[in-house]
């Protein structure tokens, strides 16, 4: 079969000293599905920025149909009919779809004047010939994300590609709409397009793919057909060790109310409801999980619990009192932790010291200082402590947390949130984007912490890690709790997904 | 070598940009100056040429080192705050008056330079927190803020000193002289060096202590470098908004005050001395590090008194002297300025890390 893409001896070094890609070698076949797997900082990402043109790499050659190239912009790699859909997807939120897709080539009267007819035309052929259906008219906001990425691939289509590269596209699509996404998937294979599909979930990787590659550590560790490789294979080649995906153990003591929510609603500045009338409780020794897809309320929830954001009405208690209209010093004082979703936004202050962010919750407290007066020998000897109980790797605890890789400055924020005896965590998408030993340690820690009597409330778009962890599960929808699953054990995705969509309610 | 050269990489940039600001001012030096050589003489040498011209830039340091610090702080927390200026110019004017008014109490003179410095300070404490407040409270722009309150420090400052503390016996306009008592001690013979100075190193050890070592310094520095971090770990951000302005005021407070007790003796200025522009200039090459910051403040200082030299005695303007510093400057802050150099080092070391772990495993 012929080659798309060849990649030779590519080498990958970031401003920040990290190396990416190690000598990557690489043949992508025509007319195939071609997965790449790997742990997050196994290098696929940044391979797919230099086959994109996003990237330089510093060494090595790329082939695309043969012919040497080097893309010093993504505008080259288009023209070379690569097309890429981004993870965060690039679109304009405010256009109509059929503007999002003709941008930039947009027909025109007299080279000035949109010609709106020619566009609907062109969208519409596309459409027809790859049976992606898109509704043309509506704004970009309106679409729920699946259609939006539907919309990201036809506007690559659009360009000619004839090879798409698709960035863990499943990451944000319930169960459902990862089938509809295969199907087209599938369909543009027919139709002679070459597709390159990250995805770090073995099961798709297996249902969709012809091949598979394997990148570990910035390398290449295996390709070979997907038919070849079993699930377990994968994993294994993926993480270098045997991996576990079973439930953690259930609790074993189940206390009393830790957390209480009460008719919560809240109304954004926009006077829309992002929070509908939300009640649930959590009790000590339990983890219950928020299942739900990004975007349901799940981000105004956790702020509103931990005092980052005021609710419009109902009440939240934390071991019986309510922490309505305190300061998020007070709710902290009250013994509640949060793990935020946005490590860098919220989490650490990246360009201070390890020991700096390790004592952010805590400095003003007695051994921390006196007087208001910080003591440096104390923080410094606490600040190893912890470094060394959760495992951070980092040069030393004078380092600026920026040297240290995403999964040790999500372990940073961790130890803080961990260490400060909690009784009610909420930890909200706490292994995201971090490396599968990290997070495996990660989800020990609060295992750790619920059995030793917190209370915990995980928000998570990760279904895997809701179904590993929780006790009980709710699912959110619209700013609703639609459904509650009390009972964990057997349940999977697809259990979960027509609540997510909001195709089904619970009674 | 590499190594040394990544851990001090900011250090050894700021060197450059220097000596390169250097020769494009001894170029520009050549071009305009028919005995440049001597020119350069007066430029780089000059300001070491006595004791008294030592004593100059020992004297144009103190009150840039005090703005300089009025600065950081409130940087630190990444507010820009430019009022240093204004907060200089109207605790002095305000200091002055208040001088002159409890002058008949005949305070013993220890304790009336005390009171006075004190009263600058709170006068600057004052002045710092309007913007803070306003900031906090209402989200106002910081820069516009405080370039507007540094009109109105003004104004306000020139009414008062010309319209009630005015020496009419004196044939220009300034405000009546201090009592002898409250002059601040200049200590080194044929030079104006004065205890302020001595105060203003003493201000470097105690905003370094605060920044560094103190409950607030740690929150203004937290909110500094992410204020939503702050904000999520409880730190009350409000709160360090304001107290950031406020502290940053009573240093330029206290600056502004001992610059008219050591140096002039009375308030005799009628437009803005610059030295809270300076402050920012020495703070942004300092890092918002007070000790950097003082050294900053000696270097621009000598640059200055080197161009005095060279304007009086060669024919090679003063203004050629505001271009060296904007172009050493401009080369400090451009942060991008040789970081594609650093970036090649650093994949040459990362590349030569991985490899060799590979060979080794």
């Amino acid at each position: 079969m012929a080659i798309a893409i060849s990649l030779r001896d590519i080498v990958k070094v970031y401003p920040n000293g990290v190396v990416a890609n190690k000598k990557v070698n690489l043949d992508i076949e025509e007319k195939t599905i071609h997965a790449i797997v790997g742990e997050n900082g196994a290098g696929k990402s940044t391979l797919m920025k230099i086959i994109f043109g996003v990237e330089m790499p510093q060494e090595g050659e790329i082939y695309v149909k043969g012919k040497k190239v080097t893309f010093k912009t993504p505008m080259e790699a288009i023209k070379s009919g690569i097309g890429m859909v981004h993870q965060h997807l690039m679109l304009a939120e405010d256009l109509t779809v059929v503007e999002n897709l003709t941008l930039g080539i947009e027909p025109r009267k007299f080279k000035i004047f949109l010609d709106k007819k020619e566009m609907n035309n062109l969208a519409k052929k596309y459409i027809e010939k790859y049976k992606i259906e898109v509704p043309l008219e509506k704004k970009i906001k309106e679409l729920p994300i699946g259609l939006k990425q539907r919309v990201e691939i036809l506007k690559a289509l659009l360009r000619n590609a004839d090879i798409l590269i698709l960035d863990e596209p499943t990451a944000v699509l319930t169960p459902q709409e990862t089938e509809v996404l295969f199907k087209s998937l599938k369909e543009l294979k027919e139709q002679g397009k070459t597709i390159i599909f990250i995805s770090h979930k073995l099961k798709e990787v297996k249902e969709i793919a012809d091949k598979v590659t394997i990148m570990r550590d910035g390398k290449v560790i295996a390709t070979d057909d997907a038919s070849n490789l079993s699930e377990h294979d994968i994993a294994r080649l993926m993480v270098g060790r045997e991996v576990s995906f079973e439930r953690i153990e259930e609790s074993r003591h189940i206390g009393n109310v830790a957390l209480k929510v009460e008719n919560l609603s809240y109304f954004n500045r926009e006077k829309i409801q992002v929070l509908k009338n939300i009640n649930f409780e959590v009790r000590e020794g339990e983890i219950v999980g928020i299942a739900g897809v990004e975007g349901n309320g799940q981000t105004e929830l956790v702020e509103i619990l931990t005092g980052l954001r005021e609710a419009s009405s109902g009440a939240v208690y934390v071991l019986g009192q309510n922490i309505v209209n305190k300061s998020v010093r007070e709710i902290r004082e009250m013994g509640v932790s949060h793990i935020p979703e946005d490590r860098m936004k919220n989490g650490v202050a990246d360009k201070a010291k390890v020991k700096e962010n390790l004592i952010s919750d805590r400095y003003y407290k007695n051994n921390f200082s006196k007087m208001g007066i910080l003591n440096y020998e104390y923080i410094d000897g606490a600040s190893n402590e912890l470094v060394k109980r959760f495992n951070i790797l980092a040069p030393s605890i004078e380092a600026p947390v920026n040297a240290l890789s995403g999964g040790n400055i999500q372990k940073v924020v961790v130890a803080r949130e961990l260490s400060s005896n909690p009784k009610v965590i909420i930890a909200s998408q706490p292994v995201r984007g971090i490396d599968v030993g990290s997070e495996e340690l990660v989800h020990n820690f609060i295992k750790d912490a619920r059995d030793s009597g917190c209370a915990v409330l995980l928000v998570s778009a990760d279904l895997d890690e809701i179904l590993k962890l929780s006790t009980r599960i709710l699912v959110i929808y619209n700013g609703e709790i639609v459904k509650s699953f009390d009972k964990v054990e057997g349940l999977t995705g697809v259990d979960l997904g027509p609540y997510m969509l909001g195709l089904k309610r619970g009674e | 070598m590499e190594k040394f050269i990544l851990k001090y990489f900011n250090l050894i940039r700021t060197i450059i940009a220097i000596l390169i600001g250097f020769i494009i001012s001894v170029s520009l030096i050549f071009l305009v100056s028919k005995d440049s050589i001597a020119a350069l003489g007066y430029l780089f040498l000059g300001p070491f040429g006595s004791i008294s011209r030592i004593g100059n830039i020992v004297e144009l340091a103190t009150p840039i080192i005090f703005c300089g610090i009025a600065i950081a702080i409130p940087f630190q927390a990444q507010q820009f705050n430019v009022g240093a200026e204004g907060t200089f110019f109207i605790s002095a004017a305000f200091g002055t008056a208040f001088a002159l008014i409890i002058q008949g109490l005949n305070l013993p003179g220890f304790i009336y330079i005390l009171v006075v410095l004190t009263f600058a300070g709170l006068m600057g404490a004052f002045w710092g927190f309007i913007p803070g407040y306003l900031k906090a409270k209402y989200r106002a722009n910081m820069v516009v803020l405080t370039l507007m309150l540094n009109y109105i420090a003004y104004f306000i400052s020139i009414y008062l000193i010309n319209y009630h503390f005015r020496d009419k016996a004196a044939g220009y306009l300034t405000s009546y002289r201090l009592p002898e008592t409250l002059f601040l001690k200049q200590f080194i013979p044929n030079t104006r060096i004065h205890i302020g100075f001595l105060i203003a190193i003493a201000s470097v050890f105690i905003a370094y202590y605060f920044l560094y070592h103190t409950t607030l310094g740690y929150e203004i520095r937290m909110v500094g470098f992410n204020f939503h971090f702050a904000k999520y770990s409880g730190i009350n951000v409000f709160k360090v908004i304001v107290l950031s302005s406020l502290i940053g005021g009573i240093f330029a407070g206290i600056g502004g005050m001992a610059e008219v007790m050591g140096i002039h003796r009375r308030f005799l200025w009628q437009s803005l001395p610059g030295y809270g522009w300076d402050g920012v200039v020495v703070a942004i090459i300092g890092h918002n590090n007070p000790i950097l910051i003082m050294f900053a403040a000696f270097f621009l200082a000598y640059l200055r008194i080197g161009g005095q030299v060279l304007n009086l005695l060669s024919d090679v303007p003063y203004e050629l002297i505001s271009v060296i510093e904007a172009i050493i400057i401009l080369l400090i802050t451009a942060e991008a300025f040789l970081e594609n150099v650093k970036y090649r080092i650093t994949v040459r070391e990362a590349e030569k890390e991985a490899f060799k772990n590979e060979s080794s495993s």
